[in-house]
């Protein structure tokens, strides 16, 4: 048993993690994004300055027609995700493998993608909740983004801080205490952060509520279907190379 | 014959442990590639522009709004 083999069954799963997500994504995201289209076009831009400031964004003047963006440009999109977030979580998963007491390797990777999926998505929905075409302005674009993805990194580090902590008290605490502390710690600072980290609220005025409500919804279970299809799919490749690795030492150990 | 299959079962149980030494090598490499990757999706021809054009912000741009990153 290898760190590689770790990384390759993480790809894999993240690869058919991808394209699950993808099929989410089209099935529910489409839809609300069609319909934060069909509102900016007749809108026709007042209110929001989503093409004004973007010369070539245009999304029926696009480079790309609308056709593309929405199937192999999602399916890249969610592939892309998918692949590189297994190759991590895969090799997270070999990282934490024996070292949080008697847990199964079946567990162990199940609960390093159930963090990734808080930790790297859950956390910054909080503070900045996805958003459909035509909602935010793009003189803002540059501050939503360097706070979005400072957020990110506050989460993982805080996520790192947790795990630390978690596994030091296990010499004082039992496993489930420890991790309850760990947790608690995790929330304290991640928690903290969205608190006090700042919001832009650009969402224009008399914008359909149901239309942002099904958009946030369609994200949310396109990145939970990601998460939940790698955790899974990975958490039975890993239980099959642990098992083949056991029998050979067994084996090796009965010749 | 039992004490045999008894030793498997354990073994089979038994949750290896890889050393961190052996992992951190990996560690970086796919934390790296999932960055350079996730940049591409997530940030390229929005905020930031490595690349001259739009053509990559359209390709990704529905899964750049439907993975949940700030698009405009
Ligand atoms: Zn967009």
């Amino acid at each position: 048993m290898s760190a590689r083999e770790f990384l390759t069954r993480g790809l894999l799963a993240g690869l058919l993690a991808g394209i699950v997500a993808f099929g989410v994504a089209y099935v529910a995201g489409e839809p609300p994004v069609n319909a934060a289209i069909a509102l900016e076009e007749t809108a026709g831009g007042a209110g929001h300055s989503h093409d004004a400031g973007t010369p070539g964004h245009t999304h029926d003047e696009a480079e790309v027609p609308r056709s593309l963006q929405s199937t192999l440009g999602l399916l890249t999109g969610t592939v892309v995700a998918g692949v590189t977030l297994g190759g991590l979580v895969g090799v997270l998963s070999a990282l934490a493998m024996g070292r949080f007491g008697s847990v199964s390797p079946r567990a162990t990777t199940t609960a390093v993608a159930a963090a990734g999926f808080i930790v790297l998505y859950v956390l910054p929905f909080l503070a900045y909740p996805p958003n459909p075409p035509a909602v935010g302005s793009s003189e803002t674009i540059g501050v939503r983004t360097a706070a979005y993805f400072t957020l990110l990194a506050v989460s993982v580090l805080a996520a790192v801080v947790a795990v630390l902590v978690g596994r030091h008290l296990r010499t004082r605490l039992d496993g489930w205490h420890a991790t309850l502390v760990g947790a608690a710690t995790y929330l304290v600072l991640a928690g903290g952060a969205v608190a006090l980290f700042p919001r832009f609220n650009e969402v224009p005025a008399h914008y359909p509520a149901t239309v942002l409500y099904d958009f946030r919804l369609a994200s949310f279970a396109t990145q939970l279907a990601l998460w939940a299809v790698l955790g899974l799919v990975l958490a039975e490749l890993v239980h099959r190379l642990a098992t083949r690795t056991a029998t050979l030492d067994a084996d090796r150990v009965a010749v | 014959m039992s004490d045999l299959s008894t030793t498997t079962t354990r073994a089979a149980v038994a949750i290896p442990t890889l050393s961190a030494k052996a992992v951190l090598p990996w560690l970086l490499f796919a934390g790296l590639l999932m960055l350079v990757a996730m940049y591409f999706i997530s940030a390229e021809q929005g905020a930031i522009s490595l690349l001259s054009g739009t053509g990559v912000h359209e390709w990704v741009h529905d899964g750049r709004h439907l993975l949940g990153f700030p698009c405009h």
